[in-house]
């Protein structure tokens, strides 16, 4: 079984690093795919909104890290 | 072929380029490795191992592939989105801290020395023998990266009809191009500027995911398929921004 914990580790480790990060994309995602369509948002200004929402999870996410670390 | 026929040009040009880009640094690492192991424990060993973990992952991939033609595209684009997504913007994230200066760039100097030391310590089998340590090293490695090639060939030829070809185009290049070349060269290849690389494969994975995640939603997006290249565009610019932001911004204690 050790080789499978491996296995499901290196497959966890591809997608999820900082699971802040990874965790805030996947609630991002829920809030855009299920909140959004569910009160009729334009679809034109969906796509528009999934990015801005995930640009500013990656500026936000950079940023705390970069005040954070040490050269 | 039929399908590829199908597709935009857009998505089969971008496709191929991240499929090669993301490829390349994912077998430049398995190189370093394989070269460690074939310079201490001997060629036939390290390749052997090598060899039997690609036609392992080729059999997975191929395995793979087909069946995803049976779940409906927009399920597709919404579960690989969201995969490469997190993948893409995992990448992202790291090249722009790396590129700031904030966390260590990679070293396949560093990393050759590291693996080629540790293939000393371990005990040798008898000569002519297929050397264990040597096999399970390369296997295990070429293994690890490439579940990454595969999983960004599968995710990148499901985003469309038609693209797993030119997915699956790419990756054969990059290895092509970097088995060539360290066959040549037998040493590893640290002059590959992989941080460089890493940073344009999150770009063009972040935009492919956002624009596949957009479409399996139903979103409308402007441009139709034109729009992939506006999502790089905008990746791009916010990244170069956020290197440049992070490389000022004030140290921390690191505590």
């Amino acid at each position: 079984m050790r080789w499978l914990k491996a296995v499901i580790r290196e497959i966890w480790g591809l997608f999820v690093e900082d699971g802040s990060f990874a965790g805030a994309i996947v609630i991002w995602l829920g809030v855009v795919l299920f909140g959004i369509r569910r009160f009729a948002w334009n679809t034109r200004w969906g796509g528009i909104a999934l990015f801005a929402g995930l640009a500013l999870l990656l500026v936000e996410n950079v940023l705390r890290h970069a005040r954070k670390s040490r050269r | 072929m039929l399908g590829l026929l199908s597709a935009s040009w857009t998505r089969v040009g971008t496709t191929v380029v991240a499929s090669f880009l993301a490829s390349l640094v994912e077998c430049v690492e398995a190189l370093t490795v394989v070269l460690a192991v074939g310079s201490v424990r001997g060629w036939r060993s390290a390749l052997s191992g090598a060899a039997a973990a690609l036609a392992v992952l080729a059999a997975v991939a191929a395995m793979l592939g087909p069946q995803l033609r049976r779940i409906p595209l927009h399920v597709i684009q919404l579960g690989v989105g969201t995969m490469v997504l997190l993948f893409g913007l995992r990448w992202l994230r790291k090249a722009i801290l790396r590129a700031a200066g904030r966390i260590a760039l990679h070293d396949e100097e560093a990393a050759y020395v590291k693996n080629t030391a540790a293939m000393r310590q371990s005990a040798r089998t008898s000569p002519g023998a297929l050397d264990q340590v040597a096999v399970a090293a390369a296997f295990n490695i070429t293994m690890l990266e490439g579940t990454e090639v595969v999983f960004l060939v599968i995710a990148l030829g499901a985003g469309g009809t038609g693209l797993l070809l030119p997915a699956s185009i790419g990756a054969v290049l990059a290895l092509a191009m970097v088995a060539g070349l360290g066959a040549a060269l037998h040493r590893p290849l640290a002059r590959v500027p992989e941080n460089t690389l890493k940073f344009l494969v999150g770009v063009l994975l972040a935009g492919f995911g956002t624009f596949w995640v957009g479409e399996g939603a139903g979103f409308v997006w402007p441009g139709g398929d034109v729009a992939i290249f506006g999502l790089v565009t905008a990746y791009l610019a916010i990244a170069l921004l956020l290197v440049a932001t992070a490389r000022s911004s004030p140290m921390g204690t690191g505590d």
